[in-house]
């Protein structure tokens, strides 16, 4: 609806019907956000679930003092990348059901930019539901976890998972085995953001020099950079009909 | 139906005769390894495997490449033969490496930046086959099949790549099992013949075995559009 009132506007202006790309996809993001702000039903089930993974991260890996020093890191991005799923094929699921992917892509923009609004809204919500668990977490283990450098881990890994994630979710939601394919699609690929994420973020909440984990993060904005032109290369044959 | 080419039919032959062959090789021929013993003679097999795997999945993410700019059903063909003839091969690799593994580093398994990627890379691709099989348009399953491919191709190394980060920050993680120290060996001349033969007998294999899956992908695709002529 947005996107109907936002492109009439758009045509009175610049007598053009085609809104620029940055326009196009700041309308996408709106009307996620939008949705979303009227529902909470994608960010507070992700953040239910969330907690729901720490819950059980404590009795399964009985995390005590000292076994709190050193799985910090993988508890937390297990259940990122656990929640971040959720959130992903729901954003994408909602597109599907009533035909609301068919009305985007009749909408007159290039058809990347659907790939870089939906990206942008789902990195969106996961931040939120990461803004919100961190705190919980530092609180029930009595765990500082706002450092300057895990933050930015924590942000360059979204970026890449939220980016792979965006397009595999694109397909799968198009699939017969939708509801469980995406993490089986999603989990392989993803490995590399993982990997030094969990790394770099061990490394800055052991207090190691910031020079240390430098090739961590170049690794990760490396796969961020690769994966995110990759997506924007073939997002179209994802969609087309 | 078409006759299997004579082609086809020599190179089955052929592919028969070598696997014989090199087996004779690996396993008589090339004398036994004074460390590790005759497990050694697994290795062959192992590296014959694993080098036509990995040129199976590079022509792969080709493929892929070559289907999005051409949208041309053949290129999609050619992917499916290469990825699933590599699937089975890599887990040979994996199956050997492992039978290995167990004497000579006293493990079935280790987190190893190569054991690692290799099993991730078996799972992309049995994914691939997953995402493959939801979806009921040849044309949309070559296109999802041909991104998954693609991203998959460009994600393995860079998981290798990521695990030997973790490996450098953590040497105790792997406790050292460096492959090249622990198992390592240097190769006599009779072995080197045992090997290269084995490479190349794998490599004919591989061509045989990609080559009737192709062929075996065209009749597939004929016999869906019999069917739709005969439905019509």
């Amino acid at each position: 609806m947005n996107n109907a009132t936002y492109r009439v506007k758009a045509t009175k202006k610049h007598s053009i019907a085609k809104p620029s790309f940055v326009r196009a996809v700041f309308a996408i993001v709106l009307k996620d956000l939008q949705a979303e702000y009227r529902s909470f039903e994608l960010i507070s089930a992700m953040l239910v679930f969330s907690l729901l993974v720490i819950i059980i991260f404590n009795f399964a890996l009985n995390l005590d003092i000292k076994t709190r020093e050193t799985v910090t890191a993988g508890v937390l991005w297990t259940t990122f990348a656990f929640a971040g799923t959720l959130g992903l094929n729901r954003s994408m699921a909602i597109e599907k059901d009533r035909g609301c992917l068919d009305g985007l892509l009749l909408a007159p923009v290039d058809r990347s930019a659907i790939y870089f609004g939906k990206a942008i809204s789902n990195l969106a919500f996961m931040l939120i539901v990461e803004a919100i668990v961190l705190p919980v977490y530092s609180l029930l283990y009595n765990r500082n976890l706002f450092q300057p450098g895990l933050l930015l881990v924590i942000l360059l890994g979204s970026i890449g998972y939220v980016g792979v994630g965006t397009l595999l979710a694109t397909m799968s939601v198009q699939t017969r085995t939708r509801d469980i394919l995406l993490s089986i699609l999603l989990f392989p690929v993803v490995l590399p953001v993982l990997l030094p994420a969990i790394i770099a973020s061990d490394g800055f909440l052991a207090g190691v020099e910031v020079a240390d984990s430098l090739f961590s993060i170049g690794l990760l904005v490396a796969y961020d950079l690769i994966f995110i032109a990759v997506a924007f290369m073939v997002f179209d044959s994802v969609v087309e009909e | 139906m078409q006759a299997k080419p004579v082609a086809l039919k020599v190179l089955d032959a052929v592919s028969i005769v070598l696997l014989g062959i090199s087996t004779y090789l690996a396993l008589v021929f090339a004398p036994t390894e004074l460390v590790m013993g005759d497990v050694q003679r697994v290795f062959y097999f192992h590296i014959g495997t694993a080098w036509t795997a990995l040129i199976g999945f590079i022509l792969a993410a080709v493929f892929s490449v070559v289907y999005l700019i051409r949208k041309d059903l053949k290129w999609d063909r050619l992917q499916v033969a290469a990825i699933e003839v590599s699937l089975v091969f890599f887990l040979i690799t994996i199956v050997l490496g492992s039978i290995w593994a167990r004497p000579a580093w006293n493990t079935w398994w280790t987190w190893d930046p190569r054991l690692t990627t290799a099993a991730v890379t078996e799972l992309i691709y049995i994914a691939y086959f997953m995402l493959r099989q939801g979806i009921d348009d040849p044309d949309k399953r070559a296109r999802f099949g041909a991104v998954y491919a693609l991203i998959g191709g460009l994600s393995a190394p860079i998981t290798f790549f990521a695990i030997r980060l973790f490996r450098t920050i953590h040497p105790v993680v792997i406790g050292g099992t460096n492959p090249e120290a622990d198992g390592g060996f240097s190769m006599t001349a009779d072995m080197r013949v045992a090997f290269f033969f084995a490479l190349f007998a794998f490599t004919v294999i591989f061509i045989d075995l990609f080559w009737n899956r192709i062929r075996l992908g065209d009749l597939q695709d004929k016999v869906e559009q019999l069917k739709l002529k005969v439905s019509m």
